[in-house]
């Protein structure tokens, strides 16, 4: 692969990628939920340079009404990129990337959800990515599924994320921009590790059935892995929180 | 929303191995397929799966390429759910439904290069052939998604386009009467497989599609797969994903032959 005349290698021989990573290593992960007071649940999520933040707010009255469901909540998701997350400025309206990613995001968040103990109301999930380097759709998953249990709403299960792709016929977890760009596959995946349901996959490359087995065995591993993390931001902010209202201050 | 009923009914002829409308599990709607009847298109194709009408059209038009990409023709692929389609197809620009369907649509054509674009550079850097591919639903009774795929396919395989002249001057002009085929590398097929219940369904009818947990739809070139999608509100296993892209890509083999024989036959 040669790119601006330089020689890009992606992946050395011996299994090194660009960042130092080997094939099934994952970015180191930061999750921290709630840091969006006005919201009723929210997370930030860190890997490597890909940032995002996820608010859920609700449930909540639907508005406008005739949207409304009288037997479930309707789960609403918005997954929008800064126009300064990207390289090339993005105009901040809503492309159809964006709008596609909304859609496979609110169906990866729905099942793990008890729609059906909030009947006639509506969860609205925010997404903001401020800055892209791959992953992101992964990312505000593993963030928006934090955001929505610290709301408080009943779920199933958290829902984790994380992409695999591939170079130079290796198959790497967690890819970052420059691999997605560059390599040959892009796929998007996430779980409910506890229940081993798989609600988000897209695959945009070429792989064959054996591939994808062997893939969707790598990633499940990676999505446990991040699984821990939640589990344990999520009880870190209610260590933090105890012993806010122990000390009598504000929680 | 659909009587609880109806889902009782589907789920239980499911159970013995039977669909509402008296299919097999893993059998695909009557599959009929009209090309060329759009003479004002460089390439077009109608598609019935059972009840579901898609027609999909190609344009093609001379524009500047992409920076990154100076020696590439240029391929954009929209749909369109219009009113005329279904009762709850409303007017207005294509929802999250619509752009998904184009977008994994372009993504299973991109990525088995089945339109060669370095072959539709005209002046590097300058001027390319913009390939507009172009869906409409006309009758929705299910699967809108392999329907509008088959018709791309179809229309694109049909395609006739107009030679592009370049003068001295590096003048760009177009000569209509001399036509020539799109440059094809390969031909993606696109099946869709739900999952009601714990079984697993080719081709979901709308009744089926209503009760439907979820769907994976695979876009195949050969026995390889180039493009995936979940979608729906519900999770599948391991064994439930691999499963369905294994009846999915049996059912491709069928469709790529069906597609073959409507093309070559020359019979419009």
């Amino acid at each position: 692969m040669s790119m601006g005349g330089k020689e890009l290698v992606l992946i050395t021989p011996d299994g090194r990628r660009l960042d130092g990573r080997r094939p099934d290593e994952i970015r180191e992960i930061k999750i921290k939920v709630g840091i969006l007071e006005n919201a009723d649940g929210s997370a930030y999520v860190e890997q490597g340079h890909t940032k995002v933040y996820a608010a859920v707010y609700g449930p909540r009255e639907v508005h406008p009404r005739h949207l409304a469901l009288p037997n479930r909540a309707v789960i609403r998701c918005r997954y929008h990129m800064t126009p300064f997350s990207v390289e090339e400025r993005k105009s901040p309206a809503p492309t159809r990337r964006e709008i596609e990613l909304s859609k496979v995001i609110r169906e990866a968040l729905t099942p793990a959800i008890i729609v059906e103990q909030f009947p006639s109301s509506a969860i609205d999930v925010f997404i903001e990515v401020i800055n892209a380097d791959g992953s992101t759709r992964c990312a505000s998953i593993i963030a928006a599924s934090v955001a929505l249990a610290s709301a408080g709403i009943p779920m199933r299960d958290l829902v984790a994320a994380c992409s695999i792709g591939k170079i130079n016929g290796v198959l790497v977890l967690d890819v970052t921009d420059i691999e997605d760009k560059y390599g040959e596959v892009d796929m998007p995946f996430a779980m409910m590790p506890n229940r081993n349901e798989i609600t988000l996959f897209q695959l945009d490359g070429v792989l064959t059935l054996e591939e994808i087995e062997k893939a969707i065995s790598m990633t499940t591993k990676a999505c446990k892995e991040i699984y821990e993390r939640q589990k344990s931001a999520l009880k870190e902010k209610y260590i933090e929180l105890r012993k806010a209202i122990e000390e009598g201050g504000k929680a | 929303m659909m009587p609880k009923l109806k889902k009782q009914q589907i789920m239980d002829l499911l159970s013995s191995g039977r669909r509402i409308d008296g299919r097999g599990l893993e059998d695909l709607r009557p599959v009929e397929i009209r090309c060329r009847s759009v003479k004002n298109a460089e390439g077009s194709a109608e598609v019935r799966l059972g009840k579901t009408l898609a027609i999909a059209g190609v344009k093609t038009s001379v524009g500047t390429p992409f920076a990154d990409a100076p020696d590439m023709g240029v391929m954009i692929v929209n749909a369109e759910f219009l009113p005329i389609a279904s009762p709850t197809f409303e007017p207005g620009p294509p929802d999250e439904n619509a752009i998904e369907l184009a977008r994994v649509i372009d993504r299973g054509l991109r990525r088995a290069e089945m339109i060669d674009l370095k072959q539709l550079c005209i002046v590097p850097g300058k001027a390319v052939w913009e390939v507009w591919i172009d869906i409409h639903a006309l009758n929705h009774d299910g699967n809108l998604m392999d329907a509008s795929a088959l018709a791309a396919v179809t229309a694109i395989l049909t395609a006739e386009i107009p030679k592009a002249v370049v003068s001295e001057k590096g003048e760009v002009t177009i000569n209509k009467s001399e036509r020539q085929k799109l440059p094809i590398k390969s031909i993606p097929i696109t099946v869709t497989v739900a999952k009601i219940g714990d079984k697993l369904v080719v081709d979901p009818s709308l009744d089926e599609e209503e009760v439907s947990d979820s769907f994976l739809t695979a876009t195949f070139v050969g026995d390889n797969v180039y493009a995936v999608q979940k979608r729906g509100e519900k999770g599948l296993t391991v064994e439930e994903t691999m499963r369905a892209l294994q009846i999915a890509r049996q059912k491709a083999r069928e469709l790529l032959k069906i597609v073959k024989e409507v093309v070559g036959s020359g019979q419009d």
